[in-house]
């Protein structure tokens, strides 16, 4: 590997992990010259992160790098939004195109991680941040209560700092270590399983029903993950396509099938044979999801240390949104506006720290894991992905369907579409259970 | 597709040491094995009714470590630099 960068002893701020969360953290110090130190344990930033495919509009982003969107490694951005309920021969989808979504500020954007993170990353270091790739942290440098450094795995790996922020992702060790996190059940995470496809920028505009740099956004709900709790999704890239899985570690135990496999077969399902046709795989790759929402974020802050991104546990899944690189910017730069703060105070407490949980409590980040705190539980529930896909689509095909019988009214309709598939208590249930998380 | 072809084309610094480590006497005892189903490299596979585990395609995604009922993974990130690339994400 490439020899070893000297690294200065002591840093104002060091940040664990040039993700978007750590990113935006290390750009928010650098800019007020706090010296910023930022570990990276990939060959560069980027290059160990992978996501669904979709960044929606990231207002701190646009504050620290105006109309960042002419600048940034930007796929497409995204024009139309389409949900599919699908079973394994009829689908319904509900789709959303809106002229607003095709103007600047643009309401989200498809791109490749390796090359955003490295691009966002560049403008860390621009502003004066100082990158360590290529080095694992293992661990923090206590002084009794106190975090003051970490511990990198090199020769002379002791780093000092006033502050730590923590952003080395989902499976965050380090907060682990520091106590702030505690172990989650399956039931907290889910997997994601992609193939990045190559087609011509010309045959997807064409494919799709696209023009310029549009793109669209497809998830899908039902026989994509086989009756499993999650989803599937296919995004527009310029060049290619992301064509993925996401499956609840615990409902792939229960049910003993593999996300492998899952993926596989959902290759077979006639739309997605004809969305991808004629595409080559160029890359494949998988990754956690923190899905817990907000009964899985931990303590956020203690003595010099605080918690960001997806080692916080920063999501939004709600079955209709999944975002999360906005939260990780969000909170990178709550966290970064809070040691700024402290390091105008020259005091590191918990007391100080604090003040980025209230930036937090004000900010989408927190509230929309409260506004939304009951979707975890109402994902759980298996008739989603099973019995409402096969009811939405027996529905339509009735209500479409001529066959030389007399026409019914809707009601009718579903009440037989409805028999030896649900009953009037279960409906009634999950009603208003999806109410209750969604609605109102 | 075979999971082989798709592991081809991920990009890996290949480390020479294992940066997961598996108790496979303690996987006698597991009777779930959820890492067969959540590994989407499939790193972990059934030979004889045992489990067997390879770390030559980890995409370091912690997946094994949060389903592994038994506590029996050792898991960690391989050395600085080392392990998966991925060239888009």
């Amino acid at each position: 590997m490439v020899a070893q960068v000297m690294i200065p002893e002591k840093f104002d701020v060091i940040v664990v992990g040039a993700g978007p969360a750590g990113i935006t953290a290390a750009l928010v110090l650098a800019q007020e010259g706090i010296k910023v130190a930022l570990f990276e344990r990939g060959e560069q930033p980027g290059v160990k992160n992978m996501f669904g495919g979709v960044m929606y509009y990231s207002d701190a982003l646009n504050q620290l790098l105006p109309d960042f969107w002419k600048e940034a490694p930007i796929e497409r951005y995204i024009t139309r939004h389409t949900i599919t309920f699908l079973t394994s021969t009829s689908s319904v989808s509900v789709s959303l195109k809106d002229e607003e979504f095709s103007q600047p500020p643009y309401n989200g954007f498809t791109l490749l991680r390796a090359k955003f993170d490295q691009w966002y990353a560049e403008k860390a270091q621009e502003a004066g941040a100082f990158l360590i790739p290529q080095t694992v942290v293992d661990d923090l440098v206590w002084d009794s209560n106190k975090v003051i450094g970490i511990k990198a795995r090199r020769s002379e790996g002791i780093v000092y700092a006033d502050a730590v922020i923590v952003a080395d992702g989902v499976n965050s060790l380090i907060a682990k270590k520091a106590g702030l996190r505690k172990k989650f059940p399956c039931t907290s995470f889910a997997v994601a399983a992609k193939e990045l496809l190559t087609l011509p920028a010309e045959v997807i505009e064409e494919r799709f029903g696209l023009s310029g740099d549009e793109g669209i956004a497809q998830t899908f709900v039902g026989a994509c993950t086989q009756g499993l709790e999650g989803g599937a999704f296919l995004f527009t890239n310029k060049n290619s396509l992301s064509l993925g899985i996401v499956a609840k570690l615990s409902s792939l135990q229960e049910s003993k099938i593999s996300i492998f496999d899952i993926l596989e077969n959902f290759k077979s399902n006639s739309i997605i044979e004809q969305a991808i046709s004629s595409a080559d795989l160029k890359e494949y790759s998988g990754h956690l999801i923190p899905e817990g929402g907000l009964n899985m974020v931990p303590k956020l802050c203690g003595n010099g240390i605080l918690l960001v991104g997806d080692a916080a546990g920063f999501l939004l899944s709600t079955g209709i949104n999944l975002e999360g690189m906005n939260f990780a910017i969000a909170s990178g730069f709550a966290a970064g506006q809070a040691l700024k703060i402290a390091c105008q105070k020259g005091d590191f407490s918990k007391k100080t720290l604090a003040v980025y949980k209230d930036l937090l409590n004000e900010s989408f980040v927190l509230q929309d894991l409260k506004t939304f705190r009951h979707t975890p539980s109402l994902l759980a529930n298996s008739r989603i992905y099973e019995t409402y896909p096969s009811l939405f689509c027996g529905v339509a095909k009735k209500i479409f369907q001529v066959n030389g019988h007399p026409k019914k009214k809707f009601m009718s309709l579903v009440k037989e579409e409805m028999k030896g598939k649900i009953s009037m208590w279960h409906l009634a249930k999950d009603l208003i259970q999806a109410g209750r998380s969604l609605l109102w | 597709m075979v999971v082989e072809d798709k592991i081809s084309t991920i990009r890996f610094n290949a480390d020479i040491e294992p940066h997961i480590k598996v108790n496979t006497e303690t996987c006698e005892t597991c009777y779930e094995k959820p890492c067969l189903y959540v590994c989407p490299v499939q790193n972990y596979v059934l030979m004889d009714g045992k489990v067997v585990f390879s770390c030559a395609a980890c995409m370091e995604c912690g997946a094994c470590r949060i389903a592994c009922p038994k506590d029996a993974i050792e898991w960690n990130y391989p050395r600085g630099g080392y392990g998966v690339c991925f060239r888009y994400g």
